[in-house]
């Protein structure tokens, strides 16, 4: 109970954190000083308080995708492990509810960026989708090749094996699987090299063309569940790659924090030395990532 | 008793386009007459459907049939199972008739249009019911040719008579096929009936040329992959109800017939499996649906693409019943029937959407629509509904029998070896598929009911009435109904695999393999949480909006927060014509598959300072009609031509033919033998002196 208690804490306290770190990187790498850490709290708690505007082209398919967004988001934060602890769902098969949670809430949010009837919106929606037909497979190559590792179908099982020690044959493929799963977060979060969430540059955007008329409270929420979104798949990659475990509970649950905030940073140096790829190439790092995750997978099966 | 009311329901389907051939054509009591005989059949079939799922298989009736002997018709949970959506569906799209194409505004073809709906529905049934050859072919061909007078029912139509005679050809030749797969079954078992009990003995090779005749046969009718030639253009030229029934429902007969046929044959190879799997994969992964331009044709190549997914089900649950795997089989093949259902319902809802926009528009052109989700607010919700289930997503139907579907990919890797995890990478595919069909989904609803109106028709659009609705609700109802308890699919799925599986073995129950309970806990958690944030969110934004904003907008706002036009980046005059289109939002995907899908053509690069002035239509061609098809019987018909020497149509040249042919005849009476008498004994001589 405690542990579901603090899990779903972390899971709604923790994200923005998260942007403040690799805000506060990036700052350091350009020789700024940078906004304060805890900045996108108070940006995300300001725009809430905010009042709306809305184009007269939408309906309420605009409004709901911030929401089915964030629930989408929130219940896969769910049933993904954080560290040590074990997730507070689990059951046989839900990875695919997880993926799927993903596909809906892109279902929903590319569908209310096409609702403000912009073509800017429609621009970065196309390319969503677009992507997502690459970084899709990519992830269920992880899963297959987590679930012929484990022999099990839950995430719990999957993503704790790591901690318990793994064969010294799954060690090459693992390997691989991190790696394409590094860029899998880089593009579902919309970072650079796949996107670059600093410009406003419409032009070159995916993430921030879709909300260019959100405003208000609504910006506050699609803010909050993209720093949400990055949480939940770092802890993803965390429980593969860094299995570390003292053996105390409150020290593993502070381990797992420091850790997200580690690997935010990692994301910082890599948006902070790396160019953003031209649109027409990011198929390409997907389709990279797409054989790193088959190649583990076949490594694995022989 | 269940036997009973499905004959009695399909008599009275059959029937009920006699009041529209008794009354005068534009009467609207003749078309009301023939939806309350299809509503009241429906409401029998469907009461003996699922009866007929829980009770013990029954023969009860014979057919007689002087020529060759009688036929039975019988009714086991098989049968029942893909009853169920043939009159769900065929109830449901009648009364959506009444408001889609009232009699009094079609008297051309409203006749034509009972007669053919009522004795499709019929022969869909009584070829679910037969137990002999002679039955099922009666009901397949009653069923083909109903489809093909429905598919030609608006004949001024160029378009319309084009793919009606497509279909035709498409349909006699599965006919064709099933001839020849029904006589290989005769030699083999000495009978017509289709018992398991005949084929006990069967050889290896029998059973593979049978099997491999039923799925080109019935793949035909199902659309499987490259046998989908004739699908879209069909679904795309007929009545919105009857797309409905045809890609909700016909399509599955094909899958029904593959099954059934399968139940009949004994000792299934692993191969057999491997082949149902990578057909599906195939036929999934099949993006021409993205490219499409028009709204109905579009529906329709998707339908191809869930053909593959209930086909990847049926795939795991051959491979998983030949590597003896009960847990594998149950999940493959409930996967399949589950997806049967799922399908059936959120194409027809789909299918209906679509007719209530074209009605409302008289286009199916998706580009020249959008922003009907305001003109038409229920057609809009409902088909965004129908969006998400279809796109597997959770918390609807979809997404349960796609689950089971992985769950069986992933069950594959339990076993070491590497047979199964080959299969297991169908599942990054069916992947792919799911993102695609988001993209295909996306672009629909965006570019349709999103937005601001392309086009004077779209803008001018009102809600169509509530008969259409109803169905559309109906249908929209059960798929989140399965979507958030889908515990209660359990006996149905497990009696329909126990009828399949025949009575040898027994097979574990589907409760204890899938977690169905926790699907459908996290559809109503997602549903609920969802609902909660709406509400905070909405009075949030209510309460503040108002504060800030002057009375005069608020009157004006829904949301009591200020309307200002989309924001084009300063831009001050945004037109609709300036929003992103459906061609433009698939480009991308498209571009990622141009090597397979070949649009044409690449605009023209614009040179010089004053560009003329440039007009783009894209195209993406049909895969096998438009690029095997065509040119192949072109190339016959080019080959052919040396033959019009003979056939001039001239009578005296053809009495000449027949004189000719007359002399040949009579020659062969001349004893020429007694002519080569002398050197055939001189062989004859020295064959029998050789031994």
């Amino acid at each position: 109970m405690l542990d579901a208690l603090v899990h779903v804490l972390m899971l709604f306290l923790l994200p923005p954190l998260l942007f403040g770190v690799i805000g506060k990187v990036k700052a350091f790498f350009a020789g700024r000083k940078g906004p304060p850490l805890l900045q996108s709290y108070r940006d995300i708690s300001k725009l809430l308080g905010k009042g709306s505007v809305f184009s007269g082209t939408t309906s309420w398919v605009f409004r709901a995708g911030p929401i089915v967004a964030l629930v989408a988001v929130a219940v896969a934060g769910l049933l993904l492990p954080f560290g040590a602890s074990s997730a507070p769902v689990s059951f046989a098969g839900d990875m695919i509810l997880f993926a799927y949670l993903f596909a809906l809430s892109r279902f929903f949010t590319t569908a209310a960026a096409l609702d403000t009837g912009s073509a800017f919106e429609g621009m970065g929606a196309a390319r969503e989708v677009a992507f997502a037909c690459l970084s899709e497979p990519a992830l269920f190559f992880v899963f297959l090749a987590l679930s012929k590792l484990t022999r099990s179908l839950s995430l719990s099982d999957m993503l704790g094996a790591s901690a318990g020690g793994l064969p010294a044959a799954a060690m090459a493929p693992l390997v691989l699987l991190c790696l394409g799963l590094f860029v899998i977060i880089l593009a579902e979060t919309c970072r650079i090299p796949v996107d670059d969430p600093a410009t406003h540059l419409e032009l070159t955007m995916i993430h921030e063309a879709m909300i260019l008329d959100h405003s208000g409270p609504l910006l506050g929420l699609i803010e909050y569940s993209a720093s949400m979104k990055l949480l939940v798949l770092e802890s993803l990659l965390i429980s593969l790659a860094l299995p570390f475990r003292s053996g105390s509970a409150w020290l593993d649950r502070g381990l797992f924090a420091a850790e997200t905030l580690v690997l935010a940073a990692c994301i910082g140096v890599m948006e902070s030395v790396m160019a953003r790829l031209r649109m027409r190439r990011v198929p390409y790092l997907l389709t990279g990532a797409l054989l790193l995750g088959g190649s583990g997978f076949i490594l694995l099966v022989r | 008793m269940p036997l009973e009311l499905v004959v009695a329901a399909s008599l009275l389907a059959a029937a009920s386009g006699l009041p529209a051939l008794a009354l005068p054509r534009r009467s609207p009591w003749a078309q009301r007459a023939s939806v309350l005989l299809i509503v009241l059949a429906s409401a029998a079939g469907l009461a003996g459907a699922f009866a007929g799922l829980f009770s013990v298989p029954s023969d009860a009736l014979i057919l007689p049939w002087p020529a060759i002997g009688d036929s039975f018709i019988g009714l086991d949970s098989l049968s029942s199972f893909f009853l169920v959506p043939v009159f769900l569906v065929g109830g449901l799209g009648a009364v959506y008739g009444l408001g889609y194409s009232p009699a009094a505004g079609n008297p051309r073809t409203g006749r034509r249009l009972a007669v053919f709906y009522g004795l499709l529905v019929a022969g869909m049934a009584l070829l679910l019911l037969a137990r002999g050859a002679f039955a099922f072919l009666l009901g397949w061909e009653t069923m083909a040719l109903s489809g093909f007078f429905l598919i030609g029912l608006e004949d001024q139509k160029n378009e319309s008579r084009s793919s009606s005679f497509v279909y035709l050809v498409a349909a006699h030749l599965s006919t064709l096929v099933l001839f020849g797969m029904f006589l290989l079954w005769r030699a083999a078992t000495g009978s017509f009936d289709l018992e398991r009990s005949g084929a006990a003995a069967m050889s290896l090779g029998v059973a593979g040329g049978i099997f491999l005749l039923a799925l080109l046969g019935f793949g035909l009718k199902a659309g499987i992959m490259p046998l989908h030639f004739w699908l879209p253009g069909a679904h795309a030229a007929a009545p919105s109800h009857v797309s409905a029934l045809l890609s909700g429902v016909v399509l599955k007969m094909g899958v029904y017939g593959i099954l059934r046929m399968l139940s009949l044959l004994p000792g299934i190879p692993a191969a057999w499996g491997a082949l149902v799997l990578v057909l599906g994969a195939t036929s999934a992964l099949f993006v021409f649906a993205l490219a499409q331009h028009d709204l109905k044709k579009l529906l329709a190549y998707h339908s191809v693409e869930n053909i593959g997914i209930i086909l990847m089900g049926l795939g795991i649950a051959l491979l998983g019943r030949s590597a003896g795997m009960s847990e594998l089989f149950v999940l493959g093949f409930a996967a399949c029937l589950l997806h049967v259902w799922n399908h059936s319902l959120f194409k027809s809802l789909l299918f209906l959407g679509a007719g209530s926009v074209v009605r409302a528009t008289g286009t199916r052109a998706i580009d020249r629509l959008g922003g009907l989700g305001k003109t038409m607010p229920w057609t809009a919700a409902l088909f965004i509904v129908g969006a998400v289930a279809i796109c597997g997503l959770p918390p609807l139907n979809g997404f349960v029998s796609e689950l089971l579907v992985y769950l069986g990919l992933f069950g594959g890797l339990a076993r070491d070896g590497a047979g199964l995890a080959l299969a297991a990478m169908a599942a990054p595919v069916l992947a792919m598929v799911g993102a695609l069909a988001v993209a295909c989904f996306v672009k629909v609803v965006g570019a349709a009911f999103l937005g601001s109106a392309r086009s004077r028709e779209a803008e001018e659009a009102t809600e169509s009435p509530a008969s259409m609705i109803v169905p559309i609700g109906a249908l929209a109802a059960l798929c989140a109904l399965i979507g958030l308890a889908p515990r209660l699919l359990v006996p149905v799925l497990d009696s329909a695999i126990a009828c399949w599986n025949g009575t040898g073995t027994g097979v574990p129950s589907l409760a204890g393999l899938a977690p169905l309970d926790q699907a459908g806990l996290a559809a109503m958690a997602l549903v609920v949480m969802a609902g909660i944030a709406a509400f905070l969110f909405s009075r949030g934004i209510r309460a503040r909006g108002e504060a800030k904003v002057s009375r005069g907008i608020r009157a004006r706002g829904e949301a009591k927060a200020p309307l200002r036009p989309t924001w084009d980046c300063g831009y001050a005059a945004p037109t609709s014509r300036m929003q992103y289109t459906s061609s433009s939002f698939a480009r991308g995907i498209v571009g990622m598959f141009s090597w397979f899908l070949r649009p044409s053509p690449e605009p023209r690069r614009i040179q010089g300072y004053f560009p003329e002035a440039e007009t783009l239509h894209s195209e993406v061609d049909e895969a096998i009609l438009d690029r095997v098809l065509r040119p192949a019987l072109r190339l016959l018909e080019r080959l052919s031509t040396w033959f019009h020497r003979f056939q001039q149509g001239l009578a005296q040249q053809y009495l000449l033919y027949m004189l000719l042919a007359l002399i040949v005849l009579i020659c062969t009476l001349v004893p020429a033998g007694g002519l080569l008498g002398l050197a055939k004994s001189a062989a004859g001589g020295a064959a029998g002196a050789s031994p």
